[in-house]
């Protein structure tokens, strides 16, 4: 969910001025406070955990141990694992399918099935996830079902996300640049066949990195199962840890595996949208956090909104839409890494250009005279949008 | 329709909910206190401060809320002995409450983070130029833009936090909404279907107004320029 384009560790940034060597000193000396603070609150958490009040050594090997051991893994973390990815797998797959179509409902010109869709799409983010598990699990034991945490895990989760991705579908049509829906019906195409051969597909690109994000939001959702008796990575490190009476030491297992995974998937959702920016025209960027307003009618993407790419993906014309962050007219995107050049308009690359050359070539100068026109025709070769780059 | 109707005076579902919004308010307050305070950190000049946030930040975001829900009371509470009340009602809500700041407060570092791309950059080199220092830039000039701008995630958050305190039901909290629920439907299972509706369109009715108010919100404090 991490946003991608925003550095993390910026050693320059421009909140603050470069220190001086008073500065560093500082700087220097709050480094090692803070570290030392940091280690005293560590050290008291492990002082919790070997000593806690009329308990047992939490740091003792003897529970390490059983949380840790082969038998841990074959017999609970894996088989836990496995049930956790199964869920989490068919869930995503559901959720696109739902939401690609619910997107897609809620864009279509017959305005019966735009509501619909509407209703079913606002509904399914409104109610908590664990609700909708709860009320299935009854309702599919009752209905005799087999395995009915399983498919409550999973269709509890298709109905939350899938939501989530139709908004995410709606808003990469709502991105995209107002000449594409124009060029296709020049084209003679209808408004759905526009929508369905056009639009939804540049969409769907643009969704990718976002539904990946979704993917760590679904995989850390299927720990609920285990509130309903799914027996996923949660429930099974419960039940070793009842065995064992080790359940701190399990659980610790159990986070860390989560954490691993999902870390990993949100370097992937940070990796992809420079791989799909080249496949739309509209803003590959995921949202920091999934959903976005509810029942706000424009529903773009803040972060995307605020920022703007420099390239132009297809090599289309400069866009005109979302150069403003919405209702705020910001415009400059990624502040913290770009240089601020004086007198630079993106609306209109030229003027600055040409400002500046008024005060370069000097009358009756020949030498200055020939550098301008060589300046010129090298400039006209270079189309605007890697010129502002440089 | 008359059992169903029997059922509201049977069990108390607006005080259910009522323990939600609880939940949800003290979780809002203290994530706030402590988001406010990560996004200090990790905008600060030093370098330190700044990978525990991220740390911090990291951590949390990537863990699902239910594990650390079920830390809390069987981890913290069972084995470390730290209680916040000798009532297990009591203890159990406010350890609850405890893990959703937790967990909550790093998804509003983010927001708050977020809405700090949306200030220019015009606007901190010309509190550099003023001469003022790293705090005071960063109170009276980046925060107040930079939280104006951030409505919008920090509503979904808060949004997020509402849904989320059903999962106080893995921390024991047992009057809280989906519990009841559950036994509700266990004890009335005919009714299954009017339930999970009445439950949900709380939620519905919850959520849309605050939705809508963050929308208006957003729009109305954005920063015009």
């Amino acid at each position: 969910m991490a946003n991608a384009t925003t550095n993390n560790d910026t050693d320059t940034s421009v909140l603050f001025d470069a220190p001086g060597p008073r500065g560093r000193q500082r700087i220097r000396i709050a480094n090692v406070v803070a570290i030392v603070i940091f280690a005293i609150i560590l050290v008291l958490i492990f002082m919790r955990l070997h000593n806690p009040p009329e308990g047992e050594n939490q740091l003792a090997w003897d529970l390490w141990k059983p949380a840790l051991d082969a038998e841990a893994w074959t017999d609970f973390y894996l088989p836990g694992l496995w049930m956790t990815v199964k869920a989490a797998f068919v869930a995503v797959i559901g959720s696109v399918a739902f939401g690609i179509l619910f997107g897609v409902g809620r864009l279509l010109p017959a305005a019966p099935v735009r509501w619909v869709s509407a209703v079913i799409v606002e509904f399914c983010r409104a109610v908590p996830v664990l609700m909708m598990m709860i009320f299935f699990w009854r309702l599919f034991a009752f209905m005799g079902m087999e395995d009915p945490a399983y498919w409550s895990v999973v269709l509890g989760l298709v109905l939350y996300n899938g939501s989530v991705v139709a908004e995410l579908v709606r808003s990469g049509v709502g991105n995209l640049p107002n000449g594409q829906h124009e060029a296709a019906l020049a084209l003679g195409l209808t408004r759905t066949q526009s929508l369905m051969q056009v639009e939804v597909p540049q969409a769907i690109y643009a969704m990718l990195p976002a539904a990946v994000t979704q993917l760590v939001v679904v995989l850390k959702d299927t720990a609920l199962g285990s509130i309903i008796m799914y027996t996923d990575l949660l429930q099974e490190s419960r039940r070793l840890g009842s065995m064992y009476f080790n359940i701190l030491q399990t659980l610790v297992v159990a986070a860390v595996i989560y954490f691993v995974l999902c870390w990993l998937l949100s370097r992937l959702a940070e990796w992809l949208p420079s791989r799909m920016q080249r496949h739309t025209a509209a803003p590959a960027e995921p949202e920091v956090v999934a959903p976005i307003a509810i029942m706000d009618p424009s529903n773009v993407n803040q972060i995307a909104v605020a920022k703007e790419s420099g390239e132009l993906p297809r090599g289309g014309a400069p866009r005109t839409y979302h150069e403003h962050h919405r209702g705020s007219n910001a415009s400059i995107h990624e502040w913290q890494k770009t240089r601020y050049m004086q007198g630079y308009d993106e609306k209109h690359p030229d003027v600055a250009r040409q400002r500046h050359r008024l005060d370069v070539p000097l009358p009756g100068v020949p030498g200055a005279r020939k550098n301008r026109d060589e300046d010129e025709s090298h400039d006209d070769e270079r189309p605007d949008g890697q010129e502002r780059k440089a | 329709m008359n059992a169903f109707a029997q059922l509201f005076s049977q069990y108390d579902i607006p005080g259910a909910f009522l323990v939600n919004i609880e939940l949800t308010l003290w979780s809002a307050l203290f994530s706030t206190i402590l988001g406010v305070m990560l996004l200090l950190m990790r905008i600060s000049p030093i370098s330190s401060l700044r990978r525990i946030a991220r740390g911090y930040v990291e951590l949390f975001k990537n863990m699902p809320l239910t594990i650390i829900m079920v830390f809390m009371v069987l981890g913290v509470y069972a084995q470390l002995k730290l209680s916040f009340s000798t009532t297990f009602a009591t203890n159990f809500f406010w350890l609850a409450i405890t893990g959703l700041s937790l967990y909550t407060a790093a998804f509003v570092c983010e927001s708050l983070r977020s809405g700090i791309n949306t200030v220019p950059i015009g606007q901190a080199e010309a509190a550099r130029a003023l001469g003022l220092n790293f705090w005071q830039a960063a109170t009276q000039v980046i925060l107040p833009q930079a939280i104006r701008g951030s409505v919008a995630p920090l509503g979904n958050t808060f949004i997020a936090l509402l849904k989320n305190s059903t999962v106080a039901a893995a921390a024991s909290v047992a009057t809280e909404t989906s519990t009841m629920m559950s036994e509700m439907i266990e004890y009335h299972a005919d009714l299954i279907v009017p339930i999970f509706l009445t439950f949900a369109f709380g939620y519905v009715i919850l959520i849309i107004p605050f939705g809508a108010l963050t929308t208006y919100l957003s729009n109305k404090l954005a920063v015009r320029r």
